[in-house]
């Protein structure tokens, strides 16, 4: 019955199309108290930057209808404590490994990559549009040219296969994949959240620190599904679809439009358990539409 | 930590916007000043809600929350017989293993809850318990508090009953092994800059927005001499030794 759901991106085989994403999960210690996560097909890490990051400061957290921003800032131990604590952890168990790398430099990727070539990750996901981090990695994410230039040199250095994370942000979505496919990104995952704003009306003043800050969960999913259509329908790289992710039919819809894989982030806090529940869901799926495999209906809308 | 149902046994409001909530829960071990996320929820709000718990029962564990938006609100509209999700328990609490002798605990409005398991486990230790108890105006859990302190202050800033003013206006560290606090984040600071003056070890529960609750989501994020921590995870009791206000 599993193989129904085993995916195989860029060569490296998930055993079903769900991965937690980046940013909701840290690197699994906490929901492996929940459930075993070798049940995933994936994880992509917490955003790493090559430095650590002790992240921003005040709020982080703010709830919104049918959602939620966030402002955490990629607070994170860094590439190297990464590679030195977490990913040995992380190997012990059966799922893919997906190293999602941030950063405000071009620099700093590439000696990122460079450091993560020589470990046991599966892939690297390219982080080109955290909306938390005031510098660099905004314009990277909005401008098709600029992520074009800084995706090629990733490419070159990179031993791993890159996934490269697009933002909503971009100021042309399409066009955006498309240049980060020509620059040779092996797949692609959208979308990140979206940069949203919310007012303290008591105390007169903006709720984060930044101002602004990015908007995921449901509220998100329709215009997310709409972007991954778009995309699918215009680059030949596999997509891996994310945004506001909670059900099987949200799933579905997602494989539906053309992606190949999902994440899941947001769902995750409102259902604990939300993974190991998709994925027996989809499971149960295919069984009873009797597929032969979850692509079979990957792409047909 | 575990994530399962449980049933709510009751669900009332002690004081104005002030309920007191019993579950029935498994049979795992609460540590005092420990949380759950809780949610009666399943599509209306995106998030669960981080509440301390109040009493552990042998079979029940009892949680007192304010309403102050909407979460709280919907936990205060179930009643007995509905269902409740609890993740948890969470956090690390108030290290009650750890003093011994004269130990106060002060509380301020809505921070008082966690302070009431932490009595009951310090006093079946044998230690002498002095509880301040701080409010807006109308007061609440008293006979709980009244039940396991050896001495008892209140203060009301507006209300009727006991001293009028700030609970810690009351408060002389010096005659004490340790404190422990939890309140209005002004509050503890003040509670905070009193003992390091007199060099009385004291702990403090910081109250964050939370989204995952378990430490994934680095939301509740707390300033310390160690750097940011997870509120969730490394607390919510902090030693005034780490945390930096």
């Amino acid at each position: 019955m599993k193989n129904k759901l085993e995916t195989i991106i860029n060569g490296v085989k998930f055993k079903n199309p769900i991965i937690a994403a980046s940013g909701c999960y840290g690197f699994g210690r906490e929901y492996n108290e929940l459930y075993d996560i070798s049940l995933l097909g994936g994880i992509s890490s917490k955003g790493l930057t090559l430095e650590p990051r002790q992240g921003n400061k005040g709020i982080r957290i703010w709830e919104t209808a049918s959602g939620m921003m966030n402002s955490v800032g990629l607070q994170n131990p860094g590439v190297h404590r990464f590679i030195e604590e977490e990913l040995p952890w992380m190997r012990k168990h059966d799922t893919v490994i997906i190293a999602n790398l941030g950063g405000s430099l071009i620099e700093d990727y590439i000696e990122g990559i460079n450091l993560l070539n020589k470990t046991e990750v599966n892939m690297i996901e390219l982080n080109i549009s955290c909306p938390n981090v005031k510098t660099g990695g905004m314009a990277l994410g909005i401008k098709a040219d600029i992520a074009f230039e800084a995706v090629k040199l990733c490419k070159q250095a990179s031993k791993k296969p890159l996934m490269v994370k697009l933002s909503p942000n971009a100021e042309n979505i399409i066009e955006m994949a498309q240049a980060c496919e020509a620059a040779g990104a092996d797949s692609l995952s959208l979308v990140n959240t979206f940069n949203a704003m919310a007012v303290d009306v008591r105390n007169k003043k903006a709720v984060f620190n930044n101002t602004y800050a990015g908007l995921s969960g449901a509220a998100i999913k329709p215009i997310a599904l709409r972007m991954v259509h778009q995309v699918c329908k215009n680059v030949k790289i596999p997509v891996v679809g994310l945004g506001g992710i909670y059900t099987l039919e949200d799933i579905l819809s997602f494989i539906m439009v053309g992606a190949t894989a999902v994440q899941v982030g947001t769902a995750n806090f409102n259902e604990p358990n939300i993974l190991p529940t998709l994925i027996q869901q989809l499971e149960q799926y295919c069984e009873e539409e009797k597929l032969n495999h979850i692509s079979d209906i990957q792409g047909i809308i | 930590m575990e994530y399962y149902q449980s049933e709510i046994i009751f669900n009332q409001e002690i004081a104005p916007d002030i309920f007191l909530m019993e579950v029935t829960r498994n049979k795992e071990e609460i540590e005092p000043g420990q949380f759950f996320m809780l949610k009666t929820w399943r599509d209306e709000l995106t998030l669960m809600r981080p509440i301390s718990v109040y009493n552990v029962l042998p079979k029940q564990v009892q949680f007192m929350y304010r309403v102050a938006g909407k979460g709280t609100e919907l936990l205060s509209n179930a009643k007995p017989g509905d269902a409740i999700q609890l993740l948890g328990p969470l956090g690390t609490g108030f290290p009650y293993k750890e003093v011994h002798g004269e130990i106060a605990l002060l509380g301020g409005g809505i921070g008082i809850p966690p302070l009431f398991e932490t009595a009951k486990k310090l006093k079946a230790l044998n230690n002498k318990l002095t509880v301040y108890l701080g409010f807006k105006k109308e007061l609440f859990a008293i006979d709980d508090f009244a039940g396991v302190a050896d001495h008892l202050f209140i203060a009301s800033e507006e209300g009727e009953e006991g001293y009028r003013g700030f609970i810690t206006d009351l408060l002389r560290p010096e005659k004490f092994d340790a404190v422990f606090t939890c309140g209005p984040e002004v509050m503890m600071e003040k509670v905070w800059r009193m003992c390091k003056e007199k060099q009385v070890p004291v702990w403090l529960s910081m109250e964050r927005r939370m989204a995952c609750g378990i430490g994934a989501c680095l939301g509740c994020n707390c300033d310390t001499i160690h750097g940011t921590v997870r509120a969730c995870k490394e607390g919510p009791v902090f030693s005034g030794d780490v945390l930096v206000f």
